[in-house]
């Protein structure tokens, strides 16, 4: 199997994912008691008092159901579902903020939710991984136990706990950020690039904080286990130095497994922006959705499940695919 | 025994390290399981567990009733931790969450652990076509994202929700990491001696799965078990926490949220939200050290053995 069957069975999962989530994200309202339909209609009819004739309701439906691709027996909603999602990427206007076209909405709020997810994840993961590999390379000695305590001590706790704590540290005890941020849209200044980085550090922190305490722990299990290897007996008799065997013979090795397992967590990596986002009120996709949440906006919360799903395999694929530069051992199987 | 180094769970991971027991030590009934992680796991579980559990029988009150007492009083001898904006007991209130956040996360943990050890074995002692097909499920399940699923979910069944729905809907999502895990146990066992010499003594399928794969993955399935448990609890606490749970209903989610909905953070609240966040930092170190103590114990008595 060489790196071109890797590529293609990688591509195909890839497809395979894409469809069975976008399946799951149509089958979802259908089988649900209720029909988003009938609670606009509520939602309206209680604005003009009741005064709206049935005959404007009946035709307000169609027009909901034709707006919302409701129309015609399941099989026909699931195609032109599949065509609009895939082929247009239009998900409809948003209810709360008619006409406003749904992809604009989650356009304008990728970039915020991808700078702070990438920043975050690429620190965690560096820096746990760093602090993993000592701990385990040194694991005989007392001092490497600290730094897993540390590990043991944030990888348990969840996100949520993590931000509140945060925000009751480092802004309210300590004034050090502001308690309801504010992110500043429209024409980016420089004085506005820096207020948004200032603004955008507690929820970053509260990301990597979460993502370090786990990239430890998974660290220093692989590098203890890949201490003990021959090969690395083997480079200490041959005369390596103790950083030499450390990043090239353990840390290299070790680094593949983390790299997998980087790829697979991205959907919790994900949950955790989400719900940063939310906590902290920043404009990102995870803010739009609760809003949409609240405000039972659907269109908006498919088109952002839609791409939450698309950007999580995506990433996923994509570190899978630089895999094979990492691991020679793919390339000449 | 040493774990695949491929298997990149990061369950299994996290539980990876198989310290080789010391071959001198005494096996004395199941004291063999003690170390330092397991005792005081089980000792914060044991207090915590106990007490959710005892301690509401002598609730002076249901403490989700709003407007049972005086709002906003400070912490004293009548109320531990004072009350909250909405007249309710800040510390019979936290003990209710305790109690229904850990039912909820038993009850989701064997949900997902009867799945996931039926997937998840047959797919692995099986193989072929069948375990292509539920991997990529598997797979599928682990790489779509659960919250936004979960938000979706919670927005349309909002209020008409129970709070055993949310369990059950967490299962449904939930299974996938687990499975894979144990999938990855069973094909490390497929091509052992003991299994081929089951199978030529003419066990079928059913009964190799059940009496020789079983017992071997039990110990795995445990500590997945206690990981469900924090799994599910978190989720749960995770869709409280921004109000798309059964909020009414105390768990250490929903506390939070009506917290910070009526701005504990800004008025000095502080018991209505340090106390939660406290008591969970607790629970899951105890529920984290119990697994991974666990594991180390199990690694340890197969170094043993």
């Amino acid at each position: 199997m060489g790196v071109l069957a890797y590529v293609a069975k990688r591509f195909g999962l890839y497809l395979a994912v894409l469809f069975i989530g976008l399946t799951i994200t149509f089958m979802l309202p259908r089988l649900m008691p209720i029909n988003p339909v009938d609670g606009y209609i509520g939602q309206i009819q209680s604005r003009a008092n009741g005064t709206l004739t049935p005959e404007a309701i009946a035709e307000m439906r169609v027009n909901l159901e034709t707006l919302y691709g409701l129309k015609g027996d399941i099989f026909t909603q699931y195609l032109s579902y599949l065509k609009r999602v895939v082929i247009d990427f239009d998900f409809g206007p948003s209810f709360t903020y008619y006409p406003t076209e749904v992809s604009t909405m989650i356009v304008t709020a990728l970039p915020w939710t991808l700078g702070l997810l990438l920043t975050a994840t690429v620190i965690a993961w560096l820096l746990g991984n760093m602090v993993g590999l000592v701990a385990g390379y040194f694991h005989k000695k007392k001092a490497a136990s600290v730094l897993e305590f540390v590990g043991i001590l944030l990888y348990p706790i969840p996100y949520y706990i993590l931000a509140v704590t945060v925000l009751l540290l480092l802004a309210y005890i300590f004034p050090i950020f502001p308690l309801s941020p504010t992110f500043p849209v429209g024409e980016m200044t420089w004085p506005k690039v820096g207020m948004i980085i200032y603004n955008s550090l507690l929820p970053a922190i509260t990301l990597v904080l979460a993502g370090f305490g786990w990239n430890i722990l998974s660290m220093k299990a692989l590098a203890v286990a890949t201490t003990e290897e021959p090969y690395v007996t083997y480079a200490r008799l041959k005369g390596a130095s103790n950083w030499t065997r450390m990043t090239r013979y353990v840390f290299r090795n070790a680094l593949l497994p983390q790299v997998t397992a980087l790829a697979l967590s991205l959907g919790m990596i994900f949950n955790g922006a989400l719900l940063t986002e939310i906590i902290f009120s920043y404009p990102g996709i995870g803010l739009i959705m609760r809003t949409a949440a609240t405000g039972g906006d659907y269109n908006v919360l498919y088109g952002a499940i839609t791409l939450s799903i698309l950007a999580v395999a995506t990433a996923g694929l994509v570190i899978d695919l630089i895999y094979p530069l990492l691991d020679p051992r793919i390339r000449s199987k | 025994m040493s774990t695949d180094i491929n298997n990149t769970d990061p369950v299994a991971l996290v539980v990876a390290p198989p310290v080789a027991g010391k071959p001198g030590r005494k096996k004395g009934g199941l004291l063999w399981l003690l170390n330092a992680r397991l005792a005081i796991g089980l000792v914060i579980l044991l207090v915590m567990g106990l007490g959710s559990f005892i301690l509401p029988m002598f609730a002076p009150a249901d403490p989700s009733v709003q407007a049972t007492y005086m709002r906003n009083l400070p912490m004293s001898g009548v109320h531990w931790l004072g009350t909250n904006a909405l007249g309710q007991d800040i510390f019979w209130f936290l003990v209710f969450a305790i109690k229904n956040s850990l039912m909820l996360g038993i009850l989701v943990a064997v949900g997902v652990t009867i799945v996931a050890t039926i997937v998840g074995l047959s797919a692995g002692y099986i193989g072929g076509m069948f375990e292509r097909i539920v991997m990529l499920f598997v797979d599928t399940f682990i790489t779509i994202p659960l919250l936004p699923i979960l938000i979706i979910l919670g927005a349309l069944i909002r209020g008409n929700t129970s709070f055993f729905t949310v369990g059950l809907i967490i299962i449904i999502f939930g299974w996938a990491w687990d499975a894979r895990t144990v999938r990855a146990m069973a094909l490390s066992l497929r091509e052992r001696e003991f299994i081929n010499m089951a199978r030529f003594s003419g066990a079928n399928t059913v009964d190799i799965l059940a009496k020789e794969i079983f017992p071997y993955v039990s110990a795995y399935i445990l500590v997945g078990f206690i990981n469900t448990v924090l799994f599910a609890i978190n989720t749960e606490a995770t869709l409280a926490v921004i109000g798309l749970s059964k909020v009414e209903v105390p768990t250490l989610g929903s506390i939070i949220f009506w917290a910070l909905s009526y701005n504990a953070l800004f008025t000095g609240q502080y018991p209505w939200i340090v106390a939660p966040i406290v008591a969970t930092v607790t629970l899951f170190l105890g529920l984290f050290l119990t697994s991974t103590g666990f594991n180390q114990a199990f690694a340890s008595k197969r170094g043993v053995s």
